[in-house]
């Protein structure tokens, strides 16, 4: 990826999981495929992960959703207000709805599952810690839903962020159909950085809007 | 509700109401004391409320009571007592006598109940705390039978005295009664927690344990590791999460016997097999989800066969399976990064896209695009008008 080789300092990665075994394989995973990329710290609750967070003040938390005492949404509630600039890629084993967007709304810039591979962890990684959004196709593909129009559905108090643009709805559905961000571009004969603005967009809308309370929605859907 | 356990003055049952309904506690008591006047309703409805409220958990905080509360409870039941009794006397409910041994009795009964909340065992202050309770009504009810052989004549009295036994002895036995029922309730929960408890053994048991050793047997062979893990991964989320699955609470054991109903749980299934046969991940996103009619069951079946091909020829480890229920059509896109083919140079014999994919959405009125080239990977775009009655059901869906 063009964008991600220009930047010089290596990204300060913080890992937060309750599995000790799974923090071990990400750590050793991303210290062997990238320099990118450095892994400062680790947690595995939510005590020690809003303790070390404050501590090591690093560029990206890759968070787990489920953890005891709140799990991952719990972290950003306490870590967010404090430390705006820390930025949160959750990762998850668990594809749910209702997972996915409570810790997207709860603030996180992105979503991955653990099955996802090491380059891509690392190009997400790298991607969310320059402000973009990170959207697995599932994520997309949830979004896409929750903002469908159908017929019956509530009534749009701030179209700014309740509706979605053809174009933000174009780049949300090859996503859901597995391209990455340069296909997108081609596909739609845009910059990747405009895939990327499109993309950030739609997260903001997700996170801010309440026309469908997506967060019920999401705990009512009944898909894995 | 339930009745507090510390910060009690009789069986905290004022306590527990006043907490109940958020209001002093004094209010509680001043009200229990002026029912009480009223033809003794407030003692009735204190003994009801004893004998049905559950108590309050053993470790729960403690309510701190001050002296003057204290003196404050005992005044008012002194005051809701005599107020009874000398209400009922002036009303002529009963005369006196009668009252007195009733009052005896109801003393009686009260202290063999508080004992009983105690659940001290072998204790001699409680046993003789309850033998004296049980004393006190004994008395009450004999008092009652002796002034009542002066008022009532022979077969009156016969009747009257077997009830008034009836009645102590029944007043005396209702904590161990209520405890009975109790207990067994108790004890069905535990032996539901139980079997809900082995159930998830029994299931982690027949599949995650065996998995795990079938991959410790596979181990040289990563191929099949992976899938075998992938297709204990999905087996294991659908028992957890899906729309028959354990957290949903239809209860565990209700599998899917009848088959897909939905297009999503079909996209899923397929995509499943297609995952479990060639060792491939199969990454699917459903938008939207309507009835399956037989025009989707065959978009679904084109959609595994456009899986298949993409598993067995484009050399690839992932697939992307994209399908979006619009009110009137579905599209589902098929799409690898694999070797990509051309078209024209398909050898004749092979049959899958030409009949599994082309015929089949050809029969049932809906149309296949391919994108692909050598080297650049491979998109089916599946396209399937919907009937009328099923997008109708979709605007049912969405709002429901």
């Amino acid at each position: 990826m063009s964008e991600t080789t220009d930047t010089t300092r290596k990204v300060r990665v913080f890992l937060v999981d309750d599995h000790a075994l799974f923090r071990a394989g990400v750590r050793t995973e991303l210290d062997s495929i990238t320099d990118e990329i450095e892994v400062v710290g680790e947690a595995g609750t939510v005590g020690e992960a809003v303790a070390g967070i404050a501590a090591k003040l690093p560029d990206v938390v890759l968070l787990d959703v489920h953890m005891p005492d709140g799990g991952g949404a719990e972290v950003l509630r306490q870590v967010r207000p404090t430390h705006p600039a820390v930025v949160f890629l959750a990762l998850s084993v668990s594809d749910q709805a209702e997972d996915v967007i409570t810790v997207i709304r709860a603030g996180a810039r992105g979503y991955v599952t653990k099955t996802i591979s090491s380059q891509e962890l690392v190009r997400a990684v790298v991607r969310v810690a320059e402000g973009d959004a990170v959207f697995s196709p599932r994520l997309a593909g949830f979004v896409l839903d929750a903002f469908a129009d159908r017929p019956g559905s509530a009534p749009i108090s701030d179209p700014e962020l309740d509706l979605l643009t053809p174009r933000e709805r174009d780049v949300l559905r090859l996503l859901a159909r597995g391209y990455a961000y340069k296909e997108i571009a081609s596909e739609l004969f845009i910059s990747v950085k405009t895939v990327e603005t499109h993309v950030s967009s739609v997260l903001r809308k997700t996170q801010l809007s309440n026309r469908y309370e997506l967060s019920r929605w999401a705990s009512d859907r009944r898909l894995v | 509700m339930y009745r507090r356990r510390s910060g009690r003055t009789i069986a905290g049952i004022a306590g527990g109401l006043a907490d109940h309904l958020g209001v002093d506690v004094l209010w509680v008591r001043l009200a229990f004391a002026a029912l009480a006047a009223a033809g003794g309703v407030g003692v009735i409805v204190y003994g009801l409320l004893w004998a049905f409220v559950p108590q309050q958990d053993a470790d729960a905080e403690a309510t701190p009571i001050s002296p003057k509360e204290r003196q404050q409870a005992i005044g008012l039941i002194a005051l809701g007592v005599g107020v009874a009794l000398a209400g009922g006397t002036l009303t002529g409910t009963f005369n006196g006598w009668a009252g007195a041994a009733l009052a005896l009795a109801v003393i009686g009964a009260a202290i063999v109940w508080r004992e009983a909340d105690e659940r001290r065992k072998g204790e001699r202050g409680a046993f003789v705390r309850t033998l004296s309770g049980i004393a006190l009504v004994i008395s009450g009810v004999v008092a009652f039978l002796l002034q009542a052989v002066t008022n009532y004549d022979q077969p009156e009295f016969v009747v009257a005295s077997v009830l008034a036994v009836l009645l102590g002895v029944a007043a005396v036995t209702v904590p161990w009664w209520l405890r009975l029922v109790r207990d067994l309730g108790e004890e069905r929960r535990k032996r539901i927690r139980t079997e809900e408890r082995a159930e998830i053994a029994a299931h982690l048991h027949d599949s995650v344990l065996q998995t795990l050793a079938l991959i410790q047997k596979q181990a040289e062979t990563p191929r099949e590791v992976l899938r075998l893990a992938r297709g204990q991964e999905r087996q294991l989320r659908t028992w957890l999460y899906g729309p028959s699955g354990y957290s949903r609470g239809d209860g565990p054991t209700t599998q899917q016997v009848s088959g897909p109903t939905t297009l999503s749980e079909a996209v899923e299934v397929a995509c499943g097999e297609v995952e479990d046969t060639f060792a491939i991940k199969v990454q699917q996103v459903v938008v939207g989800d309507c009835e399956l009619d037989e025009k989707l069951t065959a978009l679904v079946q084109a959609t595994r066969e456009a899986t298949v091909n993409a598993a067995k020829h484009a050399g690839v480890a992932e697939v992307s399976v994209y399908a979006e229920v619009e009110p009137d059509r579905v599209n589902i896109f098929v799409r690898d990064r694999g070797k990509g083919f051309d078209e024209t140079t398909v050898p004749a014999d092979r049959h899958g896209l030409a009949d599994s994919i082309k015929g089949r959405m050809d029969r049932n009125g809906g149309s296949v695009r391919i994108r692909t080239a050598l080297g650049e990977g491979t998109e089916v775009h599946l396209e399937m008008p919907r009937s009328t009655a099923s997008a109708r059901n979709a605007g049912r869906e969405a709002k429901a």
